[in-house]
């Protein structure tokens, strides 16, 4: 198992996902059809941390519950490692808009959730579940219940539930959007460096331009009505990336700029 | 200008001060004990001052010491009480969790069966005691029969609308790990229902013991609404009330059963931050 921060080889575990002309289209009650994503392909190599942008209702969230297997495709192919995704694949962990911890369960047993559902040894992964919470700077709370957590801590919770069996991929669904400016930038980091640690495919979906650029591989630029991409931007900032640093580096200016760019050329932006 | 604000402020405060008589300051102590007791001390010394007899209104203490003299036979009636209100409220769970299943996972049910009984809620279940008299006679039945109908439907709607009140987020969460139907149902339905299921079983079991009481008033042969109906006809008005009272303790111990129970197996739902 490769744990060592700063490594570039990404572990055998990490998956790869393809995305092939996958639309997908929704009935509303007037019994019309929403057309959510057109046309989208996408190839994520194993051990990429992409992150797609783009604003309300260009169908990111779309996309991303099309990966999680928690809804089916209408036309095009995805497949993770190589296998189409009908259900929730095996090697996928998500982390949601809001935190969705159980009330009734303690931290612990939210972060050993998914152990549970998959019926495996709990006992095994108590020690990883507590490494987990030790690394986001919750040791003290693995018997404490959600409701004593701030939303932050709780968003922490979340994750370490995802990261529970080290899954080859991680889909995040604006897990940050939720949250106050400082926690959301204290977050950002440790997320980098618990990826650096882990180096899985990530698929990071948000709507902030800066955090997307600040701790990806890949940008992907989404457009709206219907959901298609408009722009793929590697971003080539060595890591670990430092939250003040960079927001001052002139290449991270540039590609925040070039995404920027996309949604004024869109109409998103209007700039007066 | 703070001078004044300060000199506002401190006469507000004497004007509290001087309102606050030492009956509301020991009532702020005890509370709603406190209040009680005063209640019951007026009443001890009401009684005589007016000149009432003990047929017409006996005192607390007549009627505890009623209580306590009389205290195998008070027993013994709660007993079938006690064994009828648990008869009844246990088949109204035993039999309304799963129909609140039914209507939760099953289309046909849910557009055809729970329309119809949230429209026989409205139907007042005492009424019915006499017909349960005339179908299941003077022994167990009628009394069971109207617990059991008067605690079914607030256990059927509690549950059905603690399993529809699941945030569906939260069921694509566990789905997402690959969680069966069966696991979602258990790991997360079911839990999340639990404080809505238990308002509903605390709703009920104060409502089976009137079930069970108004069948005792009908037709029975023991049981306390049977006694309270014999100390009413022999105008013993201090049996009568130790009667009432002791109902009141049958549901009271209950009740709390249920908050025990509650406590072992439902969360605190706290409210949304």
């Amino acid at each position: 198992m490769n744990t060592t921060p700063g490594n570039a080889q990404p572990p055998a575990r990490s998956a790869a996902v393809s995305v092939t002309d996958v639309s997908k289209s929704y009935t509303v009650r007037a019994g019309e059809d929403v057309l959510a994503l057109e046309s989208v392909d996408l190839d994520i190599a194993p051990g990429t941390f992409v992150a797609v942008v783009g604003p309300s209702g260009c169908g990111k969230s779309t996309l991303l519950s099309l990966l999680a297997g928690l809804i089916p495709l209408t036309t095009g192919k995805l497949t993770i490692d190589g296998e189409d995704v009908v259900k929730p694949h095996p090697k996928s962990g998500v982390v949601f808009q809001s935190d969705l911890l159980l009330d009734w369960r303690s931290v612990l047993d939210n972060v050993l959730l998914p152990i549970e559902i998959k019926k495996l040894n709990r006992k095994v992964y108590i020690d990883r579940a507590r490494e987990l919470l030790a690394q986001v700077g919750l040791e003290g709370f693995a018997d404490k219940f959600p409701s004593e957590l701030s939303g932050g801590m709780r968003q922490r919770v979340a994750i370490c539930r995802a990261l529970i069996q080290e899954p080859g991929l991680l889909l995040m669904d604006e897990p940050f959007g939720a949250l106050d400016a400082l926690t959301r930038e204290q977050m950002i980091m440790d997320l980098q460096t618990m990826w650096l640690r882990l180096r899985n495919t990530v698929l990071f979906i948000t709507h902030g331009i800066d955090e997307a650029v600040f701790l990806a591989d890949r940008v992907v630029v989404m457009s709206p009505r219907p959901g298609r991409v408009d722009l793929d931007l590697a971003i080539e900032i060595p890591r670990p990336r430092r939250w003040n640093e960079v927001h001052e580096d002139a290449s991270f200016q540039r590609y925040v700029r070039q995404v920027r760019g996309i949604f004024e050329a869109k109409g998103v932006l209007v700039s007066h | 200008m703070p001078d004044l604000e300060q000199a506002a402020r401190a006469s507000v405060t004497a004007r509290r001060a001087k309102k606050r008589s030492s009956v509301s300051m020991g009532l702020e102590t005890f509370g709603s004990v406190g209040l009680a007791l005063i209640v019951l001390v007026i009443w001890q010394f009401a009684v005589p001052l007016l000149g009432l007899s003990e047929f017409v209104l006996p005192t607390p203490w007549a009627i505890a010491r009623r209580m306590v003299t009389d205290a195998p036979l008070l027993a013994t009636h709660g007993w079938y009480t006690l064994l009828e209100v648990v008869a009844g409220f246990g088949a109204a769970v035993l039999a309304g969790v799963p129909l609140a299943l039914a209507i939760f996972y099953s289309r046909v049910f849910e557009r055809a069966v729970y329309p119809l009984l949230v429209a026989l809620q409205t139907v007042p279940k005492i009424s019915l005691a006499p017909l349960l008299v005339l179908y299941l006679g003077y022994g167990w039945g009628p009394k069971i029969g109207l617990a059991f109908l008067i605690s079914f439907f607030p256990i059927v709607i509690a549950t059905v609308v603690g399993l529809q009140s699941l945030d569906k987020a939260l069921v694509n969460m566990v789905r997402s790990m690959g969680a069966s139907e069966r696991q979602t149902f258990f790991k997360l339905r079911l839990p999340a229902a639990m404080p809505s299921i238990f308002g509903g079983l605390k709703v009920a079991i104060s409502l089976a013991v009137i079930g069970a009481i108004i069948g005792e008033y009908i037709a029975a042969e023991r049981g306390l609404g049977y006694l309270q109906l014999q100390a009413n006809q022999q105008f013993d008005t201090t049996l009568n009330f130790a009667t009432v009272v002791s109902i009141s303790l049958l549901g009271v111990l209950l009740y709390f059963g249920i908050v025990l129970l509650e406590g072992k197996v439902s969360y605190r739902k706290e409210s949304a931050t």
